[in-house]
């Protein structure tokens, strides 16, 4: 809340940023993109290159809606800038399904029930498929403690945890992935 | 022919769309031409903006305008009031004079082309004040009645009191709660001559439209309104805030489409709240447990220019037998912004006092606790005095109580122990009202077999996209997969605010109505075939029908509510007061249930907030300057995963009503919510012995 900001703190940050060229690499393809120098990762996606699949929640690293693929790990995109991340392959929501076909742990959502309002679903199928490939669903319990940053305000929990389990039986969990 | 769909657990028609990020929330829109507004607050409580100075932030790169009291456009502000805002009081005036009567109320609007150029000239805005004394603190606010003053009074409440053989009076505490649905408000305003677009993050389109129109002096059809997808809101939506009318206002300078997102901070300063609320209690009994008084004040919190209420006591005249009762309903204006409804509103925290009262009750009598609401249940609304449409509360405590093994209780406290844990068992009576509102809606009947049905109903969570689909689909007599669902736009026939656990009520009932007569013209003009397929085939043009679907006197003539039972199990670390939910069930009377899977959901949903509100949630406000001092999901502790208990159990017992509406729905989504906090503060004391009246049960409570 801008009003909120000491002056001396946007006194120093009243510098004049000159806009940056950059490539990012989503979902397989190369994007180029010129940027304010202060745009995250979230706000590239969101605003410039219209993949809004992945959410904004609180930009504070705070929810988990943010949460892509960064070279295979998850990763809350609202704390990265997106001029340091060029060159890192970055896997969204959008970049999960192999065509019509959806992922395993996108069916088990939809099968389960496992979202409401469905605004955090995309941080909680991109950090579910990393729970899952880092091999931390091996109960209940270790898919709660490492899904804990995804936060649901329907309350979706026990589904999410349920559709994971689902998944990771599909697809095995590939330890150390 | 085609199956019942209604009553099957069908799975989301929108489910595709949520799991590959295609479902498309307001803030996603595109608008060609589109810049961005970033809102500078008011860092004072109350007083004058005594300067503003916006020459640097004018100056920065990127900025197209700032806007403050001094040079924004003065706006009409006709007069409105749509069913969410408060009955007494005058809404927020934004940008239109130099009083300030919160803390972060919106005093300047910067509009540059990005972002992070709006959101760095907002920093550059430097706003001085006159300060005067401000009450931000509840404990020196001081309550005044409700215009008009609301108190009821049946018998003698004070003389049986007085006379009870048993008696016992406490004061039950929660504090402000923030909604903090993870999809933040926004709004993109896009004008067209004198028509406007608004994208709007609402639970009602249609009094969106009516309010801005209203705020901008220009006729409401000029206005349209499009909230397709609602990244949850449990009420935070339900009102048009002033950042609407700041994105309009902005767009409007700007010549340009223009897009607010609050900030995760700013949605504790302009989008509502579950106001603090004091109860003060009394009960009286006979040794038998039979309730002969019931005296319930309740004082909450509001701002100084509007009179926000909500049904508070309401419950406490219906919820148990008992001849004499007395309600107290007080406000306490205070230099904060309006509070608003969030899930389960008045109910959730009445109830919380009541049902914390009728445990304390059961343990000064050495009575069960459902053995005490037993004895106490009502045969009528006893307030009212009318029949219940159906009132299911002896199935509820016995379907839960069995489910959730309650006969195996020791009552002693801290009789039970899981090792080193304290265990704790207890349950709370839960109820919410059954209402029904207006609705509109159209069915449209196509010749290839499918059909396009509409109303502009929301659907922030619980799957109105889903249920109207289903009914729509069975009306007509078609499979679910042809039938085509449309909501969230003000250019569809209008629905009523979708809150209140009313949306199957009253769409439901319209979107029931409009396929009816869709089906039947069909089958009239389809040659004598029953098969409506066929009928469209032969027929070979559309067949539409748009029905207005209105209530009638049922609740004038019936006590009309959903009801339910909800038994927690709670493990409490005796060494460091840590409470753990670990298993909940619930019971709900609350009429036919159209899809079990999604009522399920809404539910296990409504007992997570319940954890919440029992025992994280606090906006803690400093009662010097208003300020909330934890105003992000770092420190505004909300549930997560690991919250979750283990065993969360939902039984929607069997329960038929002919009268509450068409289809026999009561809703789900306030009741889920509501009594699962004092079975969680009751489970508490019988773990540990101390009875905490004071939300939310943090570890230092129990130490």
């Amino acid at each position: 809340m801008p009003g909120f900001i000491p002056e001396a703190a946007a006194q120093a940050a009243d510098a004049r940023p000159a806009p940056l060229d950059l490539v990012l690499r989503v979902n397989g393809t190369e994007h180029r993109l010129t940027l304010d120098p202060r745009t995250t990762l979230l706000d590239a996606l969101r605003e410039h290159l219209h993949l809004t699949g992945s959410k904004k929640g609180c930009g504070l690293g705070q929810c988990g809606a943010c949460t892509v693929r960064m070279d295979g790990k998850g990763v809350k995109s609202c704390l990265s800038l997106a001029a340091l991340v060029e060159g890192r392959e970055i896997t969204t929501i959008e970049g999960l399904a192999q065509g019509d076909q959806l992922h395993p742990l996108q069916a088990a959502f939809i099968e389960r029930d496992a979202f409401q309002c469905g605004y955090c679903t995309s941080g909680q199928i991109m950090a579910g498929v990393a729970c899952i490939a880092e091999g931390h669903a091996g109960s209940p319990q270790e898919i709660r403690d490492w899904m804990s940053g995804n936060l649901c305000r329907c309350g979706a929990y026990d589904h999410i945890v349920a559709a994971i389990q689902d998944a990771a039986g599909a697809t095995g969990p590939a330890r150390g992935g | 022919m085609t199956t019942a769909l209604i009553g099957q657990p069908i799975s989301r028609v929108d489910g595709r769309r949520k799991v590959t990020g295609a479902a498309t929330y307001v803030a996603e829109f595109q608008a060609p031409g589109l810049v961005h507004g970033a809102i500078v607050r008011s860092t004072v409580a109350n007083g004058r903006i005594a300067s503003i100075d916006s020459s640097a932030a004018q100056q920065a790169p990127g900025v197209i305008a700032v806007l403050t009291h001094q040079n924004a456009p003065k706006l009409a502000y006709r007069a409105h009031k749509g069913a969410p805002d408060p009955g007494i009081g005058e809404r927020l005036h934004v940008l239109q004079a130099d009083r300030v009567s919160h803390q972060g109320q919106p005093v300047a609007l910067v509009i540059a082309e990005g972002l992070e150029q709006a959101v760095h000239a907002a920093m550059l805005v430097r706003v001085t004040y006159a300060p005067e004394a401000a009450i931000t603190d509840i404990a020196r606010a001081e309550p005044v009645p409700l215009t008009p003053p609301s108190e009821t009074r049946r018998g003698d409440p004070d003389g049986a009191l007085a006379a009870a053989e048993v008696k016992l009076g406490q004061t039950y505490v929660i504090p402000r709660e923030n909604h903090n649905p993870i999809e933040m408000h926004a709004t993109i305003a896009s004008w067209d001559g004198d028509s406007l677009t608004l994208w709007d993050k609402t639970q009602w389109v249609h009094n969106v439209a009516d309010e801005i129109a209203a705020v901008f002096g220009i006729p409401a059809r000029n206005v349209r309104v499009i909230s397709p997808f609602v990244g949850g809101a449990f009420g935070s939506a339900l009102r048009t805030w002033p950042h609407v009318t700041l994105a309009a206002l902005g767009a409007r300078v700007a010549g340009r489409p223009v897009k607010i997102m609050l900030s995760r901070r700013e949605m504790y300063y302009g989008t509502g709240f579950r106001p603090h609320t004091v109860q003060r209690v009394a009960l009286g009994a006979s040794r038998d447990g039979r309730l002969g008084a019931i005296l319930h004040n309740g004082d909450q919190e509001t701002s100084t220019y509007e009179e926000f209420t909500e049904a508070l006591l309401n419950a406490t005249g219906f919820l148990h037998s008992c001849p004499n009762v007395n309600t107290r309903h007080r406000l306490a204006p205070m230099n904060v912004h309006t509070p608003t409804y969030m899930r389960g509103p008045g109910e959730a925290s009445g109830i919380f006092a009541i049902e914390s009262a009728m445990d304390e009750l059961a343990v000064a009598l050495n009575i069960d606790p459902v053995e005490l609401r037993l004895r106490n249940e009502p045969e009528q609304d006893e307030f009212r005095q009318l029949p219940f449409s159906s009132r299911s509360t002896r199935e509820c405590y016995q379907a839960a109580a069995e489910r959730f093994g309650w006969s195996r209780r020791n009552s002693e406290p801290r009789s039970m122990r899981d090792g080193r844990q304290l265990i704790g068992w207890g349950m709370a009576t839960a109820t919410y009202g059954a209402g029904r509102a207006p609705a509109s809606a159209m069915a449209r009947l196509l010749p290839d077999g499918t059909a396009e049905v509409a109303s502009a109903a929301s659907d922030m969570g619980p799957g109105t996209w889903t249920s109207m689909t289903q009914v729509a689909a069975e009306t007509l007599g078609l499979p679910i997969e042809r039938v085509r669902f449309t909501l969230g736009d003000t250019r569809l026939p209008r629905a009523p605010v979708h809150g209140g656990s009313i949306t199957m009520a009253s769409v439901g009932s319209a979107v029931q109505a409009a396929c009816r007569k869709a089906r039947e013209d069909a089958l009239a003009r389809g040659g004598g075939t029953n098969d409506v397929t066929e009928a469209m085939r032969r027929i070979g043009q559309p067949v539409e029908a748009s029905v207005d679907s209105t209530p009638g006197d049922e609740s004038q003539r019936f006590s009309m509510h959903a009801f339910g039972a909800v038994f927690v199990e709670v493990a409490v670390d005796p060494d460091l007061g840590e409470t753990r939910v670990r298993r909940i069930v619930g019971a709900y009377g609350a009429g036919r249930i159209v899809n079990p899977k999604l009522a399920r959901s809404q539910c296990v949903g409504g007992m997570i907030g319940g954890i919440g509100m029992a025992l994280m949630e606090h906006s803690v406000v400093d009662g010097r300057n208003g300020r909330v001092s934890n105003a992000n999901f770092a420190e505004y502790a909300v549930p997560v995963h690991a919250d979750a208990p283990p065993v969360m159990d939902v039984i929607f017992v069997e329960e038929h009503d002919p009268h509450v509406n068409p289809l026999g729905v009561k809703g789900v989504g306030e009741i889920a919510m509501v009594g699962v906090a004092p079975a969680i503060t009751n489970a508490i004391f019988h773990a540990t012995g101390k009875r905490i009246r004071e939300l939310p049960v943090t570890p230092d409570k129990l130490l």
